[in-house]
């Protein structure tokens, strides 16, 4: 058989993709739910160490389920619009933060995300995401903020494709335990968003630390967090 | 077998350090030891499959779309193992982020195809494939070993320099920060290359 022939070679090159797009159709959709849980349970975590649950010393216990404690200690969810009502009919969990961060750079319409927590020592604290752009990829985190609006229990960051050991620092214990105990209020008890200062924080009661070589990175995290606590403010202490 | 198809990859044709190819993934995976070895893992299977299964096709493939032929099946193989990563692996899938979907670039897959399995039979095709995925990932390896441990000081992800030497601490000593960053993996592949070819002499140019 001739095998440079046109025709031989659409058949055989029709046949393949087919044979290999089918291959990868089966294959997806039977990872698929494995796939949506493992992100979901991501998502969980995020939450969970935000609020500093599930963490021993300050690091994320490695054999924690993160599943139970969230089913645990969540107590409400539910999402706002950019004044501050209630929405109804949005599943928080679900809400996708990146459009959401489309949204906010548009003017559109919101649904952000709340998150109701009660810690083991029964103090209620609220967990909210922020979404932003990084150096090289997307940047978010979730901020736990105690019942006097103001006074932070904890912050958990994450990245897409931040610089390893530079950018990518945000997603270390040691950065983002540094919001343990700051306040999103100045002196005088005016709204006043987390500052990521350079050259060291000291006891500044609103400032934390940047990393060294990434001065992007921490400018990013901090221009994310004031424009979602921005929104949030509305709802805190209330 | 001819010994050669599986020797020749590791060390005198070592698709690295000799044929230098997939030098950049090898500077993008080697932070840690643990992506290190998953991306070993994952292009060694890629090329031994990849190069069996068009192995097994070589005498029915059109010449003139040999190529598009070889990138569906290695593309296939790649998006294979990021998914299941993705199942299975979470936390490794996330490390290696866009890597993964990289493989597919690899010239070492695509070269050991060309060169290699469309003119052997499957099994030898097969070996080759793998052997030289392993002669890559063991030059990851060396590289990822000395860059966690220099740059981190762990090694899978475990503290191997006492936290009692560093300066935090009241010792002498600090991670090494350029260990971290890309161009030092530059620099150690360079220092791979000149023990291997100290050690081989054939290796030299004249």
């Amino acid at each position: 058989m001739n095998t440079n022939s046109n025709i031989y070679t659409i058949i055989y090159t029709t046949v393949l993709v087919v044979i290999v797009a089918a291959i990868l159709a089966i294959v997806a959709s039977a990872l698929k739910p494995r796939q949506t849980a493992n992100v979901e349970l991501e998502q969980m975590k995020s939450i969970m160490l935000a609020a500093n649950i599930g963490e021993t010393n300050g690091q994320p216990d490695k054999k924690a389920d993160f599943k139970k404690l969230y089913d645990q200690h969540i107590t409400d969810t539910f999402v706002i619009d950019e004044n501050g009502n209630k929405v109804q009919g949005v599943d928080a969990f679900h809400v996708d933060l990146k459009s959401q961060y489309n949204a906010i750079k548009n003017g559109g319409k919101l649904t952000l995300p709340v998150y109701k927590c009660k810690l083991d020592n029964g103090e209620e604290v609220t967990v909210l995401p922020c979404y932003g752009a990084g150096l090289w990829g997307a940047i978010w985190g979730y901020l736990s903020v105690k019942a006097d609006g103001q006074t932070l229990q904890g912050a958990m960051f994450a990245h897409a494709s931040e610089t390893p050991g530079l950018g990518g620092e945000i997603a270390e214990p040691w950065f983002y335990n540094q919001f343990d105990g700051k306040t999103l209020a100045d002196a005088a008890g005016a709204f006043s968003s987390v500052k990521i200062v350079k050259g060291g924080a000291g006891n500044d009661r609103n400032g934390v630390d940047a990393i060294s070589g990434a001065t992007i990175t921490s400018r990013s995290l901090q221009n994310t967090i004031e424009q979602w606590m921005n929104y949030y403010k509305q709802i805190l202490g209330e | 077998m001819e010994k050669d198809t599986y020797l020749k990859p590791l060390f005198k044709g070592n698709p690295i350090t000799v044929l230098v190819l997939g030098i950049c993934s090898s500077l993008a995976v080697t932070v840690q030891l643990k992506g290190a070895l998953v991306m070993a893992l994952s292009v060694t299977l890629v090329t031994a499959f990849s190069s069996l299964f068009i192995s097994l096709l070589r005498n029915t493939i059109p010449n003139r779309v040999r190529i598009i032929v070889q990138l569906v099946v290695v593309a296939m193989f790649v998006i294979l193992i990021d998914q299941a990563l993705k199942a299975f692996s979470y936390d490794t899938s996330k490390m290696l982020s866009v890597y993964i979907g990289l493989i597919i670039t690899n010239c070492i897959i695509m070269g050991r195809i060309e060169a290699f399995a469309l003119g052997n039979k499957p099994w030898p095709s097969f070996v080759d494939g793998a052997f030289n995925g392993l002669g890559y990932g063991m030059i990851l390896i060396i590289v990822a070993f000395f860059r966690e441990l220099f740059g981190s000081g762990t090694l899978l992800g475990f503290q191997i320099i006492p936290q009692s030497w560093y300066i935090e601490n009241g010792g002498w000593y600090a991670n090494n920060g350029l260990m971290i960053l890309p161009p030092m993996a530059l620099i150690l592949l360079g220092c791979v290359v000149w023990i291997h070819r100290s050690i081989d002499k054939e290796l030299q140019e004249q």
